[in-house]
């Protein structure tokens, strides 16, 4: 691990006595994606806000970029990009207004039209901000954070709203980013954003974090079973299954053999006995525990949506 | 500087591309102007002190403008911005988010000028405009009643949440100001009761301010209007230091 980009320690935050953000603490190093996941509410946004500055904490301690105090320190705004969970423009500002007025504010910047080209917005530069689909907004508040050419990227529930076309190109997109060397710490309730896009990271559950590891970690820590699910075009014994040391349970839901196991050679042994026995299958899934089953586990209930 | 001058000039493009805000604040008070001048014609008269109609409706008409520019496009402007989390946007970034609204503030006393330049144009060019004061007192009178109705468009902008709110607010206080207010319809034809109701709507006071040194009266004339004008500046702006929020 590189050097601690931020650090936070048992940072508290309460809002007319409720408590938002109870005693947190957790770092973020150099070049990596770090990411807070958790349900609405659960105090994501309120943790990212202390940390850009834009609150001002009850108690606790965060250090970010080796400064102490993000809410009044100016020389903080010129190296973080920030993308707000809920922002907006004035409806007719053009794209290239927009980028060129951003760039105005900063002593040093990156050209605003690779920028765009890079964020695929460089047909849109002479719109209005209201002409642009969901996606070409956020992909604009994405290059007004990056104008400056950041250390630390803050991206504050990134895909809300995007169709699932446009998400996997924003994952591709953070990563880019995250690839030319800089630091994005991000928060989603988005439990496959987190595990795919993210390097470490934080579930966090009614102000306090839960459990804070890489996404692998957090889902091997769970060591629970897989499932094989198939149909045969044949009748084959379910007590064959059994006889496979790794097999725990064998169930079928209405045409579908449902394989519950463990361990490392559990698929593949299914996958064997059904071929020597000459048995073929169709639509054939294999099903592992991810960070939603996690988050399940730790919390004792559904991500809310 | 710089950052001042790019922020200015997108503002300003963004009000000219907005239709409510030219209308209401450059075009109809020129055609109120070509109404009562079309009307009434620029006579001198005794009724105004051997001025015509078109005389003294010209100042008045500036306070349209003022009113306009400080109790609609700018507060509505600026909650339009908060609650759209734009303030807060630009609250990201190195620059003091005060800038925007001190944007609005040149841009909006800018085009109150702009606007009164116009209305002089064509009150010369169509009934021969009288303008016995001196240009640079009424101009000075201008920005006096600019900084007091504009600090109270801030004060708007200080306690009401949202754009609905402000602009239900902003029209309310609109209608019966220009009206009532000798704005419109000179003070000399209003009723006595008005008279007195008007007295506590603050655009009359930037009325008669701005027709008696256009009439090239001396300020001493004026010394009510001027307190009443700098104590509402003074107290809009020390409620919206208190209360102001840029979220």
């Amino acid at each position: 691990m590189g050097k601690k980009v931020v650090e936070v320690k048992n940072l508290v935050k309460t809002y007319n006595g409720v408590t938002a953000v109870d005693n947190l603490s957790f770092e973020i190093y150099e070049n990596e994606i770090f990411g807070m996941v958790g349900p609405n509410g659960a105090g994501k946004t309120t943790t990212i806000e202390c940390v850009e500055g834009l609150r001002n904490k009850d108690s606790g301690e965060i250090k970010i970029l080796g400064l102490n105090n993000p809410e009044t320190d100016g020389d903080l705004r010129t190296k973080i990009g920030i993308q707000l969970q809920e922002s907006s423009l004035p409806e007719r500002i053009k794209v290239r207004e927009a980028t060129e007025m951003f760039s105005s504010l900063y002593p040093r910047t990156i050209d605003w039209k690779d920028l765009l080209a890079k964020l695929n917005l460089t047909e849109k530069v002479n719109s209005y901000f209201r002409e642009l689909s969901g996606g070409q907004k956020q992909r604009l508040f994405i290059a007004l954070a990056l104008i400056n050419d950041p250390e630390l990227l803050f991206l504050d529930e990134l895909s809300t709203g995007l169709d699932p076309q446009a998400r996997h190109t924003m994952w591709d997109l953070i990563r880019d980013i995250r690839n030319e060397g800089k630091t994005i710490f991000m928060t989603t309730h988005y439990m496959e954003e987190a595990e795919r896009l993210c390097d470490r990271v934080a579930i966090i559950d009614r102000g306090k974090i839960v459990a804070l590891d890489t996404p692998q970690n957090l889902v091997q820590s769970l060591g629970k079973e897989m499932r094989v699910i198939f149909s045969l075009e044949n009748d084959f014994p379910l007590e064959n299954f059994k006889k496979i040391e790794e097999v725990t349970e064998v169930e079928k839901i209405g045409d579908r053999i449902v394989v519950h196991g463990e361990g490392e050679e559990f698929v593949y042994r299914v996958i064997s006995l059904l071929m020597s026995n000459k048995m073929k299958f169709r639509e054939i899934k294999i099903e592992q525990p991810n960070l939603e089953d996690v988050f399940l586990v730790l919390t004792g209930e559904k991500i809310r949506e | 500087m710089k950052k001042f001058f790019k922020i200015f000039t997108i503002e300003m493009k963004l009000f000219f591309r907005d239709f409510t805000s030219t209308f209401f604040t450059l075009v109809m008070p020129i055609m109120l102007l070509l109404l009562f001048g079309s009307i009434y014609g620029n006579k001198p008269t005794p009724v105004f002190g051997g001025l015509g109609s078109v005389d003294v409706s010209v100042p008045a008409d500036f306070a349209i403008i003022i009113v306009v520019a400080g109790i609609m496009n700018l507060p509505i402007t600026i909650v339009s911005y908060r609650e759209k989390k734009i303030l807060k946007r630009f609250r990201c970034t190195p620059m003091n988010p005060s800038m925007i609204l001190f944007a609005q503030f040149v841009l909006n006393i800018l085009v109150g000028f702009f606007g009164a330049a116009v209305l002089i144009f064509l009150g010369k060019l169509i009934y021969g405009l009288r303008f016995p004061g001196s240009i640079f007192q009424t101009a000075l009178a201008f920005l006096l009643s600019c900084a007091s109705i504009f600090s109270l468009g801030f004060f708007l902008a200080s306690i009401l949440k949202t754009v609905r709110s402000v602009s239900a607010v902003s029209f309310i206080l609109y209608f019966p100001m220009i009206f009532l207010s000798g704005a419109t319809l000179p003070s000399e034809f209003l009723p006595k009761g008005i008279l007195k109701f008007s007295q506590f709507l603050p655009l009359t006071h930037v009325v008669n301010l701005l027709r008696g040194i256009w009439a090239g009266k001396s300020w001493g004339l004026f010394n009510k209007e001027i307190i009443i004008l700098i104590g509402i500046m003074i107290f809009s702006v020390l409620i919206s230091i208190k209360i102001f929020r840029w979220e």
